[in-house]
């Protein structure tokens, strides 16, 4: 399959990016891994006529930590999240979550960057990202700002992000009790449901647990009714059931080939309680 | 649109041309420089029969435009015979990792990226990293013995080469 024509440059630094796709105006757009977009292209989904390489761009690449919070640059590839001794041992949950993006040759070229500005219904990382917490990094020629992720994912393939905006980095708090439980299309290994979890429980009492869902509607959400009914709670198996009924309670469930909205909304608490499990077990 | 010149070096030789910017990897390898080891399978992303190594990570050729790996290191099939057959090539048809053959120049380039970081993986881990190459025949079993062959192999030869 063959993409239209379009005009292929390599930006060297984020100013030059913001002036290519100036003059590019609506019809130009960011290329990174491409993993997302070159699939889209190929199917004439996608359509750009000029195509901007940020790839090369430095200081949007590696991961840091500093003050309770790790720092993962736009260009961070999957892989490189998923075998990162930083995000390891300060938020396993994204670590896991990276791992199971996708396989290896996909995680070898898509980035996190590129993830979340795509954001697709089925993408694993905003689920993770919306309960971890996280921080979305955008700048454009205009300044920059901070979003966080709960705000970022807004609709199907539709994010907060502005036509001009790049995702610079994502910033992630520590949060070592974290996990990610997945039910993957066998196929696409995109996530027919996805949920993180990030749990604080001090003395066997649920501090606050925070719980992101993604897959199961048009985009992720954060599943604060669930939420409500464990903090406080010791996470009893009567809560658990409770929280993992409520998941998908207020949001209409996509309902397509892959899975039904009846199945979906079943998947949805048997992620939960996965994830809940193995975030328990890391507190 | 004016076509532009790139130069790749695949296997250790450079490659040049004048390609479309929409021109993409594993076209330029198969058509451009008529190296036709690298297969064409569903050329969706999926089935990693056009999985080559860039600058020595495992990436599918078919998502990867050709001027993104202009300057850049590519490891085709071709590349893996040196004076002998490559240990996983010597596994492969050791312990018959291959039926038709179609996913194989895939499969043993995603094996190579493996071993090359983890030279002594288990079952579970060579596994998840051929998850990302189909087999249409289902020789999977037979594709992770060729696999543990090949680590085996290069262990060996490590051993007896640093003694």
């Amino acid at each position: 399959m063959i993409a239209y024509k379009f005009d292929y440059k390599v930006a060297n630094s984020i100013e030059e990016a913001f002036s290519m796709l100036s003059s590019a105006g609506d019809a130009g757009s960011f290329i990174s891994g491409g993993h997302s977009l070159v699939p889209a292209m190929k199917l004439r989904l996608a359509e750009p006529e000029t195509l901007i390489d940020i790839s090369k761009i430095p200081g949007m690449s590696g991961v840091a930590i500093e003050d309770g919070f790790i720092t993962i640059g736009g260009l961070v590839t999957h892989a490189e999240v998923a075998s990162s001794y930083i995000i390891k041992e300060s938020c396993p949950g994204l670590a896991e979550c990276a791992g199971v993006i996708g396989d290896a040759q996909v995680r070898n070229k898509g980035t996190i960057g590129g993830n979340v500005a795509h954001a697709d219904p089925g993408s694993d990382y905003p689920g993770a990202l919306i309960a971890f917490g996280a921080t979305i990094c955008l700048s454009s020629s205009e300044g920059s700002r901070e979003i966080a992720a709960e705000n970022f994912f807004t609709g199907l393939f539709d994010t907060a992000k502005e036509q001009g905006e790049i995702v610079t980095a994502v910033k992630v708090p520590v949060a070592s009790s974290s996990a990610y439980a997945k039910f993957p299309n066998p196929a696409s290994r995109y996530a027919v449901v996805g949920v993180g979890v990030a749990l604080n429980m001090e003395n066997s009492t649920c501090q606050s647990i925070i719980i992101g869902v993604t897959g199961a509607a048009d985009h992720a959400y954060r599943a604060k009714e669930s939420e409500s009914i464990l903090n406080g709670s010791e996470l009893e198996e009567n809560n658990i059931e409770k929280a993992a009924s409520a998941v998908s309670e207020s949001k209409e469930m996509m309902n397509d080939l892959v899975a039904s909205a009846d199945y979906r909304t079943h998947l949805c608490g048997v992620m939960l309680k996965r994830a809940i499990a193995k975030a328990k077990y890391r507190s | 649109m004016a076509k532009k010149s790139i130069t790749i070096n695949i296997n250790g030789t450079p490659r040049s041309g004048e390609v479309e910017d929409r021109l993409l990897l594993v076209h330029f390898i198969r058509d451009d420089c008529a190296l036709t080891g690298t297969h064409i399978g569903c050329d969706s992303t999926h089935c990693g029969a056009c999985t080559v190594l860039l600058d020595g990570t495992a990436v599918k050729s078919c998502t990867v435009l050709a001027v993104q790996a202009d300057g850049r290191e590519v490891s085709t099939i071709e590349g893996m015979e040196g004076a002998a057959l490559h240990p996983l090539q010597e596994g492969f048809f050791e312990e018959h990792g291959l039926q038709c053959g179609f996913c194989t120049p895939g499969m043993i380039m995603s094996a190579k990226h493996l071993l090359d970081n983890n030279p002594k993986p288990n079952e579970e881990e060579i596994r998840c990293g051929i998850s990302g190459n189909l087999c249409r025949c289902t020789g999977y079993q037979n594709i992770v013995k060729s696999v543990q062959y090949a680590s085996n192999k290069i262990q060996e030869s490590e051993s007896v080469g640093g003694e």
